[in-house]
């Protein structure tokens, strides 16, 4: 759906071939690409024009470095400048004891999930936390925390007549007191920003309680709405940090660098899964990469641990480190992806590719990739080489497809074996160069 | 009755008025200038009607204003509500309420719930059944998502609030066990409509997507149409990722309907404009708030209009 932003400043730059110094005037293509990577990542639209204004303003006046070609030259200043505002301020938690955390968002982001999940990390770091039912609204909001709580072994208060959620918060303190909790975590009712009676209610739960950490959890596929979010939640509340939830889908997350404009305030943690356990600490790497269309492979790999058996991730592992990755591996690779996920998925996810748009059918296209592989030799699975017109034409009969398809797939896999060894290889840089080689558009001048 | 139409009266008026702040001044009787245009893009885009409707908004709206440099704020966001209306042209869907039922062999009319986690799913059931009842329809829910915590006590809870007809099991049980034991209640029951609720999953999880076909095969050897409404529950706040959510789910369930919820915020819900121009799935209600009567039928006049400021 969305080229990746390497893809499309791949046009812009090949203005910047041979010039000697970078200009408002030949970055203005290019830096007009960037904003619209942005804005389709869902990143605010004015926090897309100051950044790119930021960015132009580093770049005027550079000396286009010996070398190195000009596009790749912009790209790193906007990748470090993103991951420098992503990366902004320490993501600890406030050393105090008690630790007071108050959980505070829209509805359905993650607010009860991630109280438990925090509540279960913190357990794990020696913690005693209580969590505190503070959503009086929303049907068996109570339930859900009690149960969650009780999954982790944590303390749990509530109250189930009373709805005066500032009294609530206060009782549960006096609770974490006599159960000696030394961490207290308040699960709050879903609000929008504009309602005043709700803003109202949780300000006043904010000065009874006086919480050391004021959370945001926001879901990382938000939209252009995450700055008015944050910021009515921080001039409510003084925001500490950011929780990014759900991120173990395939949003962009763009309105994470909305919020962190906004309100400046750190990003904490990332949801990543339903699961109590599915919650990490936050690397600013992996997600400019994401909002820039960069593909990531950290998440990629994560997600295959996940769907696929050990010892198949293992060979896997292991062709991938040797570089030699043959049709058989191909093959296996592909039915391993389908229990992975849709295709589109994935591919999103890899880099180079995420701008890739899938044909619809595209899984019924594996099923014919799957047929054409089955109708090879072993020989000719382990050394594809071999695959002369005549073999390729007994494949293509064998398998009810056409020669070219043969051919395409041939083209496909021996592309997917250089990333791979790229891959090996490590380095951005040279997988850059791949994902060029990859779109077939010779797309990215110089790099 | 008039009570719940006064309901969403007001429910409405304040996604007018949310949308139209913003577009306001620009959109007033004063000529149109180059500021304003940019001022127009902004508005546009924060709408979250994403690169491609903004960029064909804009066009038509430019291009009008080359042509007719006199042009009025009023004049340019009526060429915009046109575009806006034209893309969305089909967009509206309609729930037919035939009487005894919708399906010819009596069978009641299943509407399944589906979407990402926390879309508001649970909260829509039970929202549409208290609508349906209201229409003098006989409904059965079934609490389908047996696996977020209490998402079946959430469930029972509007029901009992509600005097609604539920089916459900625990948390844990199988999914669409559950939906073939409500289907055959509803059925011997005689009811008109069986709403299922689903558990949230993420579109890009393949195994929670195979349970989705599996609650949809149970129903069918109830009924071959079953389930004849297959509706993704879409969170009006979200960006662009609720195009690919659609895309992915339309892919494996067959969609046939969306329900955009939350846009009682000042979100405009402009990814719904996205996903319909991309897939064609009609959109047939909005969400307007947590209580049982905030759910509204999607009107393109209204909704285009409403993005436009021209009701004032
Ligand atoms: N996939 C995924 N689902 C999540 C994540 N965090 C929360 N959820 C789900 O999102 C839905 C809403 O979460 P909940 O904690 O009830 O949100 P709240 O209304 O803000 O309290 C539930 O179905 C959760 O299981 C996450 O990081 N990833
Ligand atoms: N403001 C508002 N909140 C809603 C709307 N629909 C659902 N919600 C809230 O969103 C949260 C998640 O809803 P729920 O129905 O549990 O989502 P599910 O996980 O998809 O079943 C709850 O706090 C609901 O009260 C709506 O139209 N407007
Ligand atoms: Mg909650
Ligand atoms: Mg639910």
């Amino acid at each position: 759906m969305f080229e990746s932003l390497t893809d499309k400043l791949g046009q812009a730059l090949r203005k910047l071939r041979g010039v000697g110094k970078l200009s408002e005037e030949n970055m203005a293509d290019a830096l007009k690409e960037v904003r619209t990577a942005l804005l389709a990542a869902d990143v605010h639209f004015k926090v897309a024009r100051e950044f790119v204004e930021r960015v132009q303003t580093q770049c005027v006046g550079q000396e286009v470095l010996k070398g190195v070609a000009p596009g790749q030259q912009i790209v790193k200043i906007i990748h470090d400048e993103l991951v420098r505002l992503l990366g902004e301020g320490a993501n600890a938690l406030s050393g105090a004891r008690p630790l007071k955390i108050l959980m505070v968002g829209l509805h359905g982001s993650g607010k009860t999930t991630s109280t438990a999940k925090l509540g279960k990390l913190l357990k794990k770091r020696g913690y005693r936390p209580l969590v505190a039912a503070c959503d009086v609204y929303r049907p068996a909001a109570i339930d859900q925390l009690e149960i969650l709580a009780s999954q982790e072994e944590l303390a749990f208060y509530c109250d189930r007549i009373s709805k005066d959620v500032p009294a609530i918060g206060v009782a549960a303190l006096a609770a974490a007191q006599a159960a000696t909790a030394d961490c207290i975590i308040f699960d709050t009712a879903g609000r929008l920003q504009i309602d005043a009676d709700l803003i109202e209610e949780v300000k006043k739960l904010h000065a009874r309680i006086q919480p050391d950490e004021v959370l945001l959890v926001a879901d990382g596929a938000l939209g252009q709405e995450a700055v008015n979010v944050a910021k009515a939640f921080h001039d409510a509340l003084a925001l500490t940090g950011l929780v990014l939830t759900k991120m173990d889908g395939d949003a962009r997350g763009g309105a994470a660098l909305s919020i962190k404009s906004i309100a400046n305030v750190p990003i904490k943690f990332i949801g990543t899964g339903e699961k109590t356990g599915d919650f990490d600490t936050f690397y600013p790497e992996r997600l400019a990469q994401r909002i820039l269309g960069m593909g990531d492979v950290v998440s990629l790999v994560e997600k295959a641990q996940e769907t696929i058996d050990q010892k198949e991730a293992e060979k896997m592992a292991e062709s991938l480190r040797k570089g030699d990755f043959n049709l058989d591996d191909f093959l296996a690779q592909m039915q391993q992806i389908k229990k992975m996920g849709s295709m589109q998925s994935i591919i999103g996810m890899m880099p180079g590719m995420s701008g890739m748009e899938l044909p619809a059918g595209a899984d019924k296209q594996m099923a014919r990739t799957e047929a054409i592989i089955k109708s090879m030799t072993r020989q000719e699975r382990k050394k594809p080489d071999i695959l002369n017109g005549s073999r390729r034409k007994r494949i293509a009969d064998g398998s009810g497809v056409k020669i070219v398809e043969v051919n395409q797939l041939l083209k496909q896999f021996q592309q997917m074996q250089q990333m791979m060894k790229m891959l090996k290889g490590g380095g951005a840089k040279k997988m850059m160069r791949q994902m060029e080689a990859m779109k077939g558009k010779g797309g990215f001048p110089g790099m | 009755m008039f009570g719940l139409f006064k309901k969403f009266k007001t429910g409405f008026a304040k996604t007018v008025s949310a949308i139209s702040t913003k577009t306001k001044g620009l959109f007033s009787g004063r000529k149109i200038d180059v500021a304003s245009l940019d001022e127009l893009e902004e508005a546009l885009y924060t709408a979250d009607f994403g690169v491609e409707t903004t960029g064909e908004i804009l066009t038509e709206i430019k291009a009008a204003y080359k042509k007719e440099k006199e042009l009025r704020g009023q004049e340019a966001a009526a060429i915009g509500a046109a575009v806006l209306a034209r893309t969305l042209e089909g967009a509206e869907g309609v729930l037919k309420v035939g009487t005894g039922g919708p399906s010819l062999a009596k069978n009641p009319g299943v509407i399944a719930l589906i979407g990402v986690n926390g879309s508001g799913k649970t909260t829509t059931a039970a929202k549409l059944a208290w609508r349906l009842k209201q229409d003098g329809k006989t409904v059965t829910l079934a609490a389908c998502d047996t696996f977020r915590a209490a998402a079946v006590e959430q469930l029972k809870t509007w029901a009992t609030r509600l005097d609604l007809e539920i089916i459900a099991s625990h948390t844990g049980a199988d999914a669409a066990a559950v939906a073939f034991d409500a289907w055959q209640a509803a059925k011997s029951r005689g009811r008109d409509y069986l709403i299922v609720d689903t558990a949230g999953r993420l579109h890009t999880k393949g195994n929670l997507m195979e349970e989705l076909a599996k609650i949809r095969r149970v129903l069918q050897k109830h009924d071959p149409a079953a389930p004849q409404h297959r509706w993704l529950v879409v969170d009006g706040s979200l960006g662009s990722n609720s195009i690919e959510q659609a895309r992915v789910f339309h892919q494996s369930f067959g969609l046939t309907g969306l329900v955009v919820t939350k846009l009682d915020g000042t979100s405009r819900g402009g990814a719904l404009v996205g996903i319909w121009r991309q897939l064609k799935i009609p959109i047939y209600f909005l969400g307007l708030g947590e209580q049982a009567e905030d759910l509204q039928p999607f009107s393109v006049e209204n909704y285009t209009k409403a993005v436009f400021g021209l009701d004032e």
